[in-house]
């Protein structure tokens, strides 16, 4: 699953480095995400996973890591 | 010379303190209103009386010797000043969103912490520096950046409007957080007076909100580290610095509004008291723009009794929740065009006597302090985010 997550931050989380160089933990805002691109990943996120991110997930530090987001993600699924 | 006592530190303003604020607006705000203006001047008489009754460290906790006044209470007091002086209330609404921004995100810091004690007794005017030349007027990005070494900053950054920065006794500049952290990776930094100079790069001429004096500057600084912020500077915005903005923005509009149609009705009265007995036909179109103040005052005060519960409920990400934040984005965008609409039409009433800068039912800066509204963080710049937020939340 940190495959697809990592695609979809290359693709669409405008970061200022490659994502290759980022480890599972490393801040995404720090390297560069900014809100409005947040947006965008948890939107294609949400179309890859075939999910829903309920407005409570809708926090900063949700998006905040790979490792981060990929725990939102499973917590999502598990609830459905 | 007096030195303030820990009691006094401990029990700073009266017991009514919006009727304080609300006297200093008209006995000292209105008096100057016209001459800061027309020169465009520091509204000096007004803030300087502000402080004297001790209102500008109303937000400070009570643990750190400061009031603890409600945000609900701050705008109230933006309203009654913005009857009188949209400038002094501006200034005062400024001010005020600096000091929310300490409070909620630089308490873990003890030089902070003590700095907001000190504020309040010294009755401290915050600036704020986030502008800058080479960003677009996003306050989510930086150009300079903070520099750290042996537990000092060093910071420079030329900035495009500092609102009465020559005013100040301190600032609280956004910078990258390091030399190397993109543009989106902000902190906040403490500027205290004497660590900094500023050198003045353009003039404040403007159309309205001439008194808040706010022309481009470069600053330069330095100071002890930790006069950064511990926080990011991302959360700080959305947590506080955004929406506390929108709700005391918000109270000078609607006070601006008010003050316009309270000119209007005392238009009106004159009119009917001069033919006893024959209601004036402004007197309909006076029920009509009233009745949008209604509408406008409604909105304003639901959303910042809104705010005022979040913030006192103490959870940090209560304010930035995406459903508040749509909220308060739509009391912006709305209550900045309800302002000059509310404006205008008391300019129709008022006639000519508003249209005269020498009457006593003058409108003229009214309407031109009102139509600062909508350029204060554009509102298409507001609506394209409330259009990418609701593409994210699921429910109301």
């Amino acid at each position: 699953m940190t495959e697809a997550i990592r695609n979809i931050l290359k693709e669409h989380g405008r970061l200022s480095v490659d994502i290759s160089t980022l480890t599972d933990a490393a801040d995404l805002y720090q390297a560069g995400m900014t809100s409005h691109a947040s947006v965008n990943v948890m939107l294609a996120l949400e179309a890859n996973f075939e999910i829903e991110f309920p407005d409570k997930f809708l926090r900063r530090s949700v998006f905040s890591s790979v490792s981060a987001i990929s725990e939102a993600v499973d917590e999502i699924r598990a609830a459905r | 010379m007096t030195t303030v006592t820990a009691q006094e530190g401990a029990a700073p303003v009266g017991p009514r303190p919006l009727e304080t604020v609300a006297r200093i607006a008209s006995e000292v705000a209105r008096v100057h209103a016209d001459s800061v203006d027309r020169e465009g001047r520091f509204p000096a008489e007004a803030i300087e009386a502000l402080k004297r009754a001790r209102m500008l460290g109303v937000l400070v906790p009570a643990s750190l010797g400061g009031p603890e006044l409600g945000l609900d209470e701050v705008a109230a007091m933006c309203e009654a000043l913005a009857h009188h002086c949209a400038s002094t209330a501006m200034i005062f609404a400024m001010h005020h969103i600096q000091v929310a921004c300490l409070v909620r995100h630089g308490q873990s810091s003890p030089l902070l912490r003590a700095y907001l004690t000190e504020l309040n007794e010294r009755q401290a005017l915050i600036a704020s520096v986030t502008s800058e030349v080479g960003v677009g007027g996003e306050m989510r990005a930086s150009v300079t950046c903070v520099e750290q070494r042996d537990g000092r900053f060093t910071l420079d950054k030329d900035a495009t409007t500092i609102s009465y920065g020559e005013h100040a006794d301190d600032l609280l500049a956004t910078a990258r957080r390091a030399p190397d952290a993109p543009r989106s990776d902000q902190v906040a930094v403490l500027l205290r007076k004497g660590d900094f100079t500023l050198e003045r790069t353009s003039a404040w001429d403007t159309l309205g909100m001439r008194g808040t004096c706010s022309p481009g500057a470069k600053v330069r600084s330095s100071g002890p580290a930790e006069q950064v912020l511990p926080v990011p500077f991302a959360d700080i915005a959305s947590q506080t610095m955004v929406p506390v903005s929108h709700v005391l923005w918000s109270s000078v509009w609607l006070g601006i509004a008010a003050g316009a149609v309270g000119r209007a009705r005392a238009f009106v009265r004159q009119q009917a008291r001069a033919r006893p007995g024959t209601t004036p036909p402004t007197a309909v179109r006076l029920a009509e723009v009233h009745n949008q103040l209604q509408t406008l005052r409604a909105s304003v005060h639901e959303v910042s009794s809104d705010a005022g519960r979040r913030m006192a409920a103490g959870d940090p990400e209560a304010l930035s929740s995406i459903g508040f934040s749509l909220k308060m984005n739509n009391l912006k965008v709305s209550a900045s065009q309800l302002v000059v609409d509310i404006v205008h039409r008391a300019l129709l009433i008022c006639g000519i006597q508003g249209y005269k800068n020498d009457s006593p039912f003058s409108l003229g800066r009214h309407l031109r302090d009102a139509h600062s509204a909508a350029l204060m963080i554009g509102n298409d710049r507001i609506l394209a985010t409330n259009a990418s937020l609701l593409l994210v939340l699921k429910d109301e």
